[in-house]
């Protein structure tokens, strides 16, 4: 596939920009466990804007903006007042008051298209006109773009991006460390003199202006999906809050680069017309937040998994070794196969036992198990935390000498010794050094 | 009633008792504060006057208003009358001066920043709007971790820090604020022995440095052991004043009513004072 700077420069560039918009403002909707107000905002400020556009019979950007805003305001005023006044919880709020502004949208729109004055459409509003921000007379060249022509030609939905953006990231850039706290603990904020609800409606004011900027570009399907999912992703992906700034705003760039290619490119690959660009943004969003959620460094389900597996396994060789020092104790050098898998039911006795023999701890020679020097000095180590242990529990926690066994048994897999140097443990067994 | 009104009457003692005239060495005064939510009163007539250099609890059984008591003050939950002065000035003069440990669970323990982030957060005051956190306010983060022995943690989650770490954390971001006047809702509340120990120990030194504090705290144990005064509180200030001349069976009883659980843990702290 090729794209071509008339008809895919300002698309890409529109969805782009309302990514990183709605990303780094979802930051602290994430944070704040309030993501539903993303989603309230972005239906109710439909109202505000067919009053904006009642009031003043024009779409002129300003008024647009101020309903917007006001509308934004009045939601969150709104759901305050829901949870406060009906004491329900934020979720059933937030949903009864945007659903009902939603409505309340939907039904002036009708009456304005009775006026004849359609100018606003309800349709758009979901999925955004994208495809609509052809260049026509386009340069063929990159090199073409450096020229003053080619401001005049920027559309007004990427002119109005352009700045909500930067209005946005000088925003969480500036108050950063004032979002933190507020959104951390509101009342050390407050009592250190940073009103932690007066920030919270500064914030909503940006989230229902970023709404209002990509809107009539992208739709607010996409709105929605941006104000939760990039930081969500980014949250799984650390625990420092500026970066995971910084990785929710590289993923809302991916979502609306890749969202763009996606969305003209894979249908191609089954002999179908490109799909709608702004529902395939959202769409790249929601897969990249499940490709994070299964293989994010610390939180994800892969390594979460691998880590368990990894502590069984090595829980496993311990053991094994264990039972094999305790023999040899008793005199028995080599042990039969199958004697040891028996002691060591409940275990991967397989994997462990093949770990130990290319780890060079256990030999194994014919069927018989034996300790090799190396495999001792182990074993000695995992005996000697068991009993140190044993020791521990009987002396200093008042476990009677026939209880100590069990706990013993899961204490001596962590590398810590307890303190106290005894030679022997309660049942009378050396302590090896 | 009107605040003024409550002043002029002070000195005529009445149905609310003498008080000593308020002077501008008391870090806090508390007169005639009521507080209500959602029309039920929660603090009904509340007068207090803090001496200066003492660590003083409040003491009073679940729902007494104790926590209630402290965000009045603060300022976080609107007070329905009276007023509240800081070294006889408004709060928003004292506001630098003033320093808050909320209830542990008052937070988001998940949330992605560090145990010196959050200890940094108690220089916001000083650091000012839209300045970001220097070096030095750090350093002087990691000192305060050190002095609750959490220095070894500062680059950790708060998620992956024990509940008495995490009260340790906040103990150091209060210490961070470099405050004369400390409110801390329930700082013993579900800590080990380690960080309970760490504590009396912040306290003694907040003390030594001629700070004020006051604790809601909820251990009759050790209301004896760990502070000088006491205000015992049930929606009404039952009674306030130095640990042994207030805390007594029979406030006690006027305080918690006829839990009788409640009151035999109480003879028992009596008697444990009583034999220091």
């Amino acid at each position: 596939m090729e794209l071509s700077i008339g008809a895919d420069l300002f698309p890409i560039l529109a969805g782009t920009l309302a990514a990183v918009t709605c990303g780094v403002l979802g930051n602290f909707l994430v944070l704040r466990r309030l993501s539903l107000m993303g989603d309230a905002i972005s239906h109710s400020v439909l109202p505000g804007l067919v009053i904006a556009f009642i009031v003043t019979s024009t779409r002129d950007p300003v008024a647009m903006f101020i309903g917007a805003a006001a509308a934004g305001v009045a939601t969150v005023v709104l759901v305050e007042l829901v949870k406060k006044l009906g004491r329900v919880e934020p979720g059933a709020a937030m949903g009864v008051v945007f659903s009902v502004l939603f409505a309340l949208g939907v039904l002036l729109i009708r009456q304005v298209e009775h006026l004849g004055q359609v100018d606003l459409d309800a349709d758009c509003v979901l999925h955004g006109q994208l495809e609509t921000l052809v260049w026509y007379g386009a340069p063929d060249t990159l090199s073409g773009l450096l020229d003053w022509g080619t401001f005049g030609a920027v559309p007004r939905q990427v002119t109005m991006l352009v700045v909500v953006c930067i209005a946005a990231s000088v925003f969480v850039a500036v108050l950063f460390k004032e979002l933190r706290i507020a959104a951390f603990d509101s009342e050390l904020a407050t009592t250190q003199g940073y009103h932690a609800g007066v920030l919270h409606y500064v914030l909503m004011v940006f989230v229902a202006v970023a709404t209002v900027a990509s809107f009539e570009a992208v739709g607010s399907i996409m709105v929605i999906a941006m104000l939760v999912c990039p930081a969500a992703a980014a949250r799984l992906m650390t625990d420092r809050l500026g970066v995971q700034v910084w990785i929710s705003v590289l993923l809302a760039i991916a979502c609306g680069v890749g969202g763009y290619i996606a969305a003209s490119a894979v249908p191609g690959w089954f002999g179908k017309d490109s799909v709608n660009a702004a529902g395939s943004m959202a769409l790249v969003a929601g897969v990249l937040l499940v490709v994070v959620v299964f293989a994010s460094p610390r939180h994800g389900v892969v390594h979460r998994w691998a880590r368990r597996r990894s502590l069984a396994r090595g829980m496993a060789a311990d053991d094994l070794l264990a039972a094999l020092y305790r023999r040899k104790e008793v005199g028995e050098a080599s042990v039969g196969v199958g004697q040891v898998a028996a002691m060591l039911i409940g275990h991967s006795f397989g994997k462990a036992l093949r770990g130990a023999v290319r780890g060079g701890h256990v030999s194994n020679d014919d069927g018989w198990l034996s300790l090799t020097d190396t495999g001792e000095c182990a074993a000695a180590r995992v005996i000697r935390r068991h009993r140190l242990w044993e020791d521990y529990l009987v002396g200093e926690a008042g476990f009677a000498p026939d209880h100590v066994h069990d706990p013993a048994e899961y204490l001596e897999h962590i590398p810590v010794e307890p303190s106290g140097g005894a030679e022997t443990d309660p049942h009378g067994r050396s302590i090896p050094g | 009633m009107s605040a003024s009104k409550v002043k002029k009457g002070s000195g005529g003692g009445g149905g609310l008792g003498a008080r000593p005239e308020h002077s501008s060495d008391s870090p806090l005064s508390i007169h005639a504060v009521t507080v209500a939510y959602h029309r039920k009163p929660v603090l009904w007539d509340v007068d207090y006057d803090a001496p200066s250099n003492q660590l003083i609890a409040i003491v009073g059984p679940n729902g007494a208003g104790k926590s209630t008591l402290i965000k009045a003050c603060l300022g976080l939950v609107p007070r329905a009358s009276g007023e509240v002065e800081f070294w006889g000035g408004s709060y928003r003069q004292a506001r630098s001066r003033i320093g808050y440990v909320p209830q542990r669970e008052s937070v988001d323990w998940d949330f992605p920043v560090s145990a010196l982030d959050v200890v940094c957060m108690g220089r916001y005051r000083k650091i000012g709007w839209c300045k970001p956190v220097t070096r030095s306010h750090k350093e002087a983060g990691l000192e305060c971790l050190d002095r609750v022995g959490m220095r070894a943690y500062a680059h950790r989650q708060i998620s992956m820090l024990s509940g008495g770490q995490q009260q340790r954390v906040f103990l150091a971001r209060a210490l961070a604020q470099e405050a004369d006047l400390y409110f801390m809702d329930e700082p013993f509340a579900g800590v080990d022995a380690a960080t309970e120990r760490a504590i009396v120990e912040v306290l003694r030194e907040l003390k030594g440095q001629g700070k004020t504090v006051i604790a809601v705290h909820h251990d009759l144990q050790t209301v004896a052991e760990y502070f000088d005064r006491v205000i015992l509180l049930n929606m009404r200030v039952v009674a306030a004043g130095a640990v042994e001349d207030v805390f007594t069976r029979e406030n006690l009883h006027k305080t918690y009513g006829g839990r009788l659980t409640l009151l035999s843990e109480a003879a028992e702290a009596i008697a444990r004072a009583g034999g220091r």
